[in-house]
């Protein structure tokens, strides 16, 4: 094990233990996390006082609102801590999408759950123990804590960032192109979107902001249904062009993606072909195109960064953060730079910044010259020379926005790649990172030859 | 085994670590990547450049002649390599380039290596007594295995090797008849249907 490694079990040991330690001994200060919480919730335990074994019991309904048994951590790709890198695998055509290997890793770890219970009672009372009933394992899923490694991951990663935009992009042009939609697929539209509002209702915080925006979804979508309901009418050609005009015009962004997903539903035979292409060799687009001139990249610049070079970064407030990688957690944090010292380990991911900064470099300079010239006194800003041509092959490689501004919202960059994971319930804990639980009320691994495709809508709670 | 993934990333922080800018040590994590992809001990080396870098001085090289000679401060590879790299269109020009008093030079290989598969032509780099063929990034071919660390290297030349056939034009008819035993003669009922256009079809 490595000191660093080592640095962070112990931080995280000592972080548990001895907030803890204080609180038994009585001592003066923190007793930060051993609060008692009181929980409103059906649980109980018999026989009371016990002399070997404990029974413990709750509704249905409790373990579903939770929706898990265990919480994971990390779910690291290929590559790392003893994975293999993907290129090793990625030919296998059952994994051609990208994280399904992950994803079916998280699959299996939620039936460990299962099997680990029903263990420990058997081990506990072989003769009387009893396994967990199948229909309450299929109505939990595994609950996932996801940080901030989510966010550097899609800035770090353009091409397959690109990709995903542009499979969902590509969905959306074609579902707004057909011109007659069936009565079953409307129907199925219609029977998804009410069925999935129970989702939005499970998501806990105590996050004012994002309080608001989950109130304010609720609200939109209930508008939206009472508008499917009351005024519109789906005989009408390219319905769901008129559906996504409709929302652009009357409902908030967050209520334009969820529609757009529900519109994705009963159309099975457009969504399957672009998995195939949501991945990404992104070693391909590494080399930099030296041969070309300044004129090119300021033309790419000025094209595919328009907001972004109208940013004024000598304001501090849209200066204000920047990225690192903690030495005892090993993973990412943001920080302020005006009042935290550490500014300059610098991660590279203030895009926006940089792009202007090589900007205003480049006007500086003859249009004619080479990049590889200019390269050589501006090699402090190679990455983002790289990042800058990359975008003009991948449009939707870049997030375009501040990443260190004061406004920054990390939160969201974690939600964009989760929903791409089909994640559920939605827990913000702050604006840094959030719970969120997987495979609730999918099929268990004994069931997969009959599956329902909207078995995700069946068991929400 | 460390993962190809781990290597890279270890070896870019190292380089952001050691002061280059984060533009170059991403080609450095790379260049890790393809060096120990092929058998060839490029941690060692680059552990070893780093050790010594804070200590030593090392010749810093912005544009490359046909010869460039530093007689007593070595190269820096890393350097060398991604100027190399970036004017590679132009130096392909001079079929032959020189350097004299190279650091760690097997960190400077795959910058060359890559420069191959840009420009579509081998490249042979003879390194002292070591001699590579380096294909298009694709392959790379030794005289010698190459296990240990190189601290110096005397004599650096890379030559550009013109894309020609290897074999005569005799020994590719002799093929080409072989091969003509494939085709199928068409008589006259297959000429005039076989293509859908009938005798008048000159496409």
């Amino acid at each position: 094990m490595s000191p660093s490694k080592a640095n962070a079990y112990i931080d995280s040991t000592l972080g548990y233990f001895a907030p803890r330690m204080v609180n038994a001994l009585g001592l003066p200060g923190n007793t930060v996390g051993i609060q008692n919480n009181i929980i409103d919730v059906n649980v109980y335990m018999y026989p009371n006082p016990a002399i070997n074994n404990i029974t413990i019991t709750t509704d249905k309904n409790i373990l579903s609102k939770v929706g898990y048994l265990y919480r994971t951590t990390a779910v690291y790709g290929s590559g790392k801590f003893g994975l293999a890198d993907r290129f090793r695998i990625k030919n296998r055509k059952e994994i051609y999408g990208p994280f399904r290997l992950e994803m079916m890793l998280v699959y299996l770890i939620r039936q460990f759950t299962f099997d680990q219970v029903n263990h420990i009672a058997k081990c506990n009372n072989p003769r009387k123990s009893v396994e967990l009933d199948k229909d309450i394992c299929r109505n939990l899923g595994i609950g996932n804590s996801t940080g901030l490694g989510m966010a550097p991951f899609i800035i770090n990663h353009p091409t397959l960032l690109n990709n995903w935009i542009l499979a969902r992009e590509t969905a959306l042009k074609k579902i707004r192109e057909i011109k007659e939609v069936k009565i079953s697929d409307s129907k199925n539209f219609f029977k998804c979107l009410k069925k999935s509002i129970k989702n939005i209702t499970s998501w806990h915080t105590d996050s004012e902001f994002q309080q608001k925006k989950i109130k304010e979804l609720l609200n939109n979508l209930n508008k939206f249904i009472l508008f499917l309901e009351k005024e519109f009418n789906f005989d009408q050609d390219y319905p769901f062009n008129a559906i996504y005009l409709w929302s652009e015009n009357n409902l908030c962004d967050e209520s334009i993606e969820y529609i757009v997903s529900m519109m994705m539903e009963p159309y099975d035979d457009i969504i399957t072909p672009l998995i195939n292409q949501m991945s990404s060799e992104e070693e391909k687009y590494f080399n930099i195109p030296t041969s070309k001139t300044v004129n090119d990249l300021k033309n790419i610049l000025e094209n595919k960064y328009t907001n972004i070079l109208k940013i004024d970064f000598s304001k501090k407030k849209n200066n204000q953060n920047f990225w690192f990688i903690s030495k005892n957690k090993l993973e990412p944090r943001v920080a302020n730079r005006y009042i935290e010292d550490g500014s300059n380990l610098e991660e590279p991911l203030a895009i926006a910044r940089d792009i202007k900064k090589l900007y205003e470099r480049l006007s500086n300079q003859k249009n004619i010259l080479l990049i590889g010239k200019f390269l050589i006194e501006n090699n402090d800003l190679r990455h983002i020379v790289r990042r800058a041509f990359l975008i003009e092959k991948f449009p939707y490689s870049e997030i375009q926005d501040n990443t260190i501004g004061s406004n920054l919202m990390p939160i969201d960059m974690l939600r964009l790649k989760l929903s791409f994971f089909g994640a559920l319930k939605f827990d913000p804990k702050s604006d840094k990172w959030l719970r969120i639980c997987m495979f609730q009320g999918a099929p268990l691994p004994t069931e997969l030859k009959n599956i329902d495709d909207q078995w995700i809508y069946n068991s929400l709670n | 085994m460390r993962t190809l993934s781990e290597i890279d990333m270890t070896s870019k922080r190292a380089c952001k670590a050691m002061g280059f800018p984060w533009g170059i040590a991403e080609e450095v994590g790379k260049n890790m990547r393809i060096l120990e992809m092929f058998g060839l001990p490029g941690i060692r080396n680059l552990n070893q450049y780093f050790k010594n870098y804070k200590n030593q001085h090392f010749q810093i090289i912005s544009l490359i002649a046909k010869s460039n000679i530093s007689p007593k401060i070595p190269y820096c590879p890393i350097i060398l390599g991604t100027n190399f790299l970036d004017q590679i269109l132009i130096l392909e020009e001079l079929n032959e380039i020189k350097f004299n008093n190279v650091a760690y030079p097997l960190i400077l290989l795959p910058f060359v290596s890559r420069a191959s598969e840009i420009i579509g032509k081998r490249i042979h780099l003879k390194m002292d007594k070591n001699n590579f063929l380096l294909c298009f990034n694709n392959f790379i071919y030794s005289n010698n295995s190459i296990y240990n660390i190189i601290d110096n290297c005397k004599n650096v030349d890379i030559k550009f090797i013109e894309n020609q056939d290897s074999f005569t034009e005799n020994e590719w008819n002799e093929l080409y008849q072989l091969s003509e035993n494939t085709f199928l003669e068409e008589t006259d009922s297959l000429k005039q249907t076989a293509a859908g256009a009938g005798l008048s079809d000159n496409d």
